[in-house]
């Protein structure tokens, strides 16, 4: 995770470092910047970074209002129509006599239950309509409501990217996906930070046995291949669990093995920080260890620490498709991104119905645009470039 | 280099003894056992779960008891019995290291005969197209789900038919060829899997390989090389190349362990019998032996892999000696 600090030598920061100066003394009127600032602004110039930042904002968007966009619960179910076909293709609007109408679908007449085709009832159109009522959702637990974005009638079904093989819109399940294989990676950083900073903090500032023993368990921790170590420990825990457990469980596993290389970093950032004078300066004034390591030494590492974060994140979401994936994380018929993906593990499935790969294609967005955000914020953290 | 290759065989005995003893005691507290599952089938005695209690120790729930029990004829070189085909352990898990070592090895050399060139010409034309689509391969290999590549694959193999579908060798006819053949089939077999897993393990060499080159370039000795009037592609591939090249040795040995991970996947989708396709089934079975054994070789092969790393490194690089 942390063995991508690519070093970039850029020879034109100099000259523009120097132009920068230059400016800086020609004229006093340069507001100056806290760096905090300074790396927002360079965040902000840097497309790609904030290409990654919009796509990231529209998926956790999408996935907290979920219940709204979702035209179903991710467990309704029509057992006619297994693995029917995505219907983007099939909303049409004109009907048989060529008359223009709004969107609508046609019902659906099952052809060939063996081979699960589907063709249209062309007898019954269903209109597709916006806010209509549905099933219950919750959003983040607050608000309570039936109306959906979208919807047709209710004899009728609208699969926009198709049907799983029990019939459940893959839609509603990718974005009830979503919540979980998305909020994995902030909630499974966020624990793994906090551990980390802790015990980086702690070995580097004492030292001595401490930080020997700790440095031990942090190289165990990062000689193991991880999978395999989490697939053992999920074993260890059985698996008469609800999927809030179970989320949970995944979440502590993740932030288990992960907080080892972000300690091992911290540790060797305290280890020079600790230097400073007014480091010298709180202990002189009496401050408790604890305090010094947590008030004093650890905020002068947080900028370092958001880009690892940031860069992190793709292993817990990955760890998690992984895990639902091999039938031990999240468990039907709850959606996660990962589990979704165990209909594709099917020769025939993934041939004739190749729309269940669909939620691979979101995954890869979502990593990709962590690794974007997360490169983007190096480059701007890193008080090299300048621009 | 003796003293160094002995130094560093015995610091990764503490590591293979925490590692096994962590998978055993977690197997020790995990609920259930394979015992559970055989005193449900009516066609399997009584008396065969009572000597599979009594030989296993699996009665007893001290996970240092429990551990001491597999490290102490471990240590005499027996692995034990699988408890699901009651064959020695050690007879069923070396076909399949030999299958993971094939496939890791050729996803590795398949990665480095594309990040090596790559990465060069990504650092040479900086900033052009070619950097550009260097770098959007590079973050496709690292964002991209090894289990949605694999299907992916498959998903080519199936519908265009160049490609077996999974699998490490065609199971109709592998008793009716000859060595070539099988040879061959074998290769057939692992083209895809190699692709898939090599791709995701390029991402990250390239990326290296870009900013050594592009520090090593801007450095004096390579403007001298170039004011002596050598061409560019010699002072690019003989001088620069060869110092760039060391912290991507480095990089392969902190990488085998993802390599490992991400080869489960592969594994699993491909159908490939490979480790870790067997630590996955004996795990779901509750087969402990087999499960430890596998876990056991998996360190091996890591350790043994950074050592490799290390003594690759001292032969590229002149100027590091193991002592």
């Amino acid at each position: 995770m942390s063995n991508r600090n690519v070093r970039e030598e850029k020879p034109e920061a100099a000259e523009s470092a120097a132009q920068a100066v230059d400016q800086m003394l020609d004229s006093r009127s340069v507001p100056s910047r806290s760096p905090w600032q300074i790396m927002l602004r360079k965040l902000r110039r840097n497309r790609v970074a904030m290409l990654g930042l919009y796509v990231l904002a529209g998926l956790y968007l999408a996935a907290i209002f979920a219940g709204f966009l979702a035209p179903y619960q991710y467990d309704n179910a029509d057992h006619d129509a297994p693995f029917h076909p995505p219907m983007l293709t099939r909303l049409h609007v004109f009907d048989e006599q060529g008359n223009f109408h709004r969107p609508f679908v046609y019902g659906i007449k099952p052809e060939d239950l063996q081979l699960k085709t589907f063709s249209e009832d062309k007898t019954k159109s269903y209109p597709l309509r916006f806010f209509v009522r549905g099933d219950d959702y919750h959003i983040l637990w607050l608000v309570h409501s039936d109306i959906h974005l979208f919807g047709v009638d209710a004899p009728g079904r609208i699969f926009l990217f198709g049907a799983d093989k029990v019939g459940q819109d893959l839609c509603s399940r990718l974005l009830y996906g979503a919540q979980v294989s998305l909020s994995i990676g902030i909630v499974g950083i966020f624990i793994s930070t906090l551990i980390g900073m802790l015990i980086g903090g702690i070995a580097g500032y004492f030292g001595g046995a401490v930080d020997f023993v700790l440095m031990r368990v942090v190289e165990v921790l990062l000689a193991l291949p991880s999978l395999y170590f989490i697939l053992i420990m999920r074993q260890t825990l059985g698996t008469a669990f609800s999927s809030t457990q179970v989320y949970l469980i995944m979440v502590l596993i993740l932030a288990f093995i992960g907080w080892a290389s972000e300690a091992r970093v911290i540790r060797g950032m305290v280890l020079s920080i600790k230097e400073h004078e007014y480091i010298v300066a709180a202990r002189a004034l009496g401050y408790g260890n604890m305090r010094i390591i947590i008030r004093h030494i650890l905020p002068n590492t947080l900028s370092f620490v958001i880009v690892t974060a940031t860069l992190s994140v793709p292993f817990y979401i990955l760890s998690e498709v992984a895990l639902s994936f091999l039938g031990v994380g999240i468990q039907e018929p709850e959606a996660s991104w990962g589990n979704m993906l165990r209909d594709a593990n099917n020769v025939r499935f993934l041939t004739d119905f190749p729309w269940v790969l669909m939620p691979g294609f979101f995954i890869l967005c979502a990593v990709m645009a962590w690794n974007f955000l997360g490169d983007g914020l190096r480059d701007a953290a890193d008080p090299r470039t300048l621009n | 280099m003796k003293i160094f290759l002995l130094r560093r065989l015995l610091a990764a005995v503490p590591l293979l003894i925490v590692v096994t003893f962590l998978a055993s005691a977690m197997l020790t507290l995990s609920p259930g056992s394979f015992l559970d599952e055989a005193r449900m089938q009516p066609n399997i005695s009584p008396e065969f779960i009572a000597r599979m209690e009594r030989v296993y120790h699996l009665n007893s729930n001290n996970i240092f008891e429990r551990y001491w029990y597999w490290l102490w004829p471990a240590l005499h070189g027996d692995l034990g019995n699988s408890y699901a085909s009651q064959a020695p352990v050690s007879s069923l898990i070396g076909e399949r290291v030999v299958n993971t070592l094939l496939l890791t090895g050729s996803a590795l050399i398949f990665s480095w005969l594309l990040a090596i060139p790559f990465g060069v010409f990504a650092a040479v034309y900086r900033n052009r197209w070619a950097d550009k689509l260097s770098g959007f391969i590079s973050y496709f290999g690292l964002s991209i789900p090894s289990v949605f590549f694999s299907l992916l694959a498959i998903l080519f193999a199936a519908k265009t038919g160049l490609f077996p579908v999974g699998g490490i060798h065609d199971q109709a006819n592998w008793d009716d060829m000859n060595s070539g053949q099988r040879f061959a089939d074998t290769l057939w077999h692992l083209v895809l899997p190699t692709v898939v897993l090599g791709t995701i393990g390029m991402a990250q060499y390239m990326r290296q390989m870009r900013s050594e080159m592009i520090e090593t370039l801007s450095q004096d000795f390579i403007r001298t090389a170039r004011a002596k009037g050598l061409s560019w592609r010699r002072v690019v591939f003989r001088h620069a190349l060869g110092n760039a090249i060391n912290p991507l040795v480095t990089l392969f040995g902190f990488s085998l362990a993802t390599l490992l991970s991400g080869a489960l996947l592969t594994e699993f989708v491909f159908a490939w019998p490979g480790l870790g396709t067997l630590i996955y089934d004996s795990l779901i079975k509750k087969d402990e032996p087999m499960v430890m054994a596998a876990v056991a070789m998996l360190t091996l092969m890591l350790v043994v892999g950074n050592l490799l790393a290390d003594i690759l490194l001292a032969i590229i690089d002149p100027r590091i000696r193991l002592e």
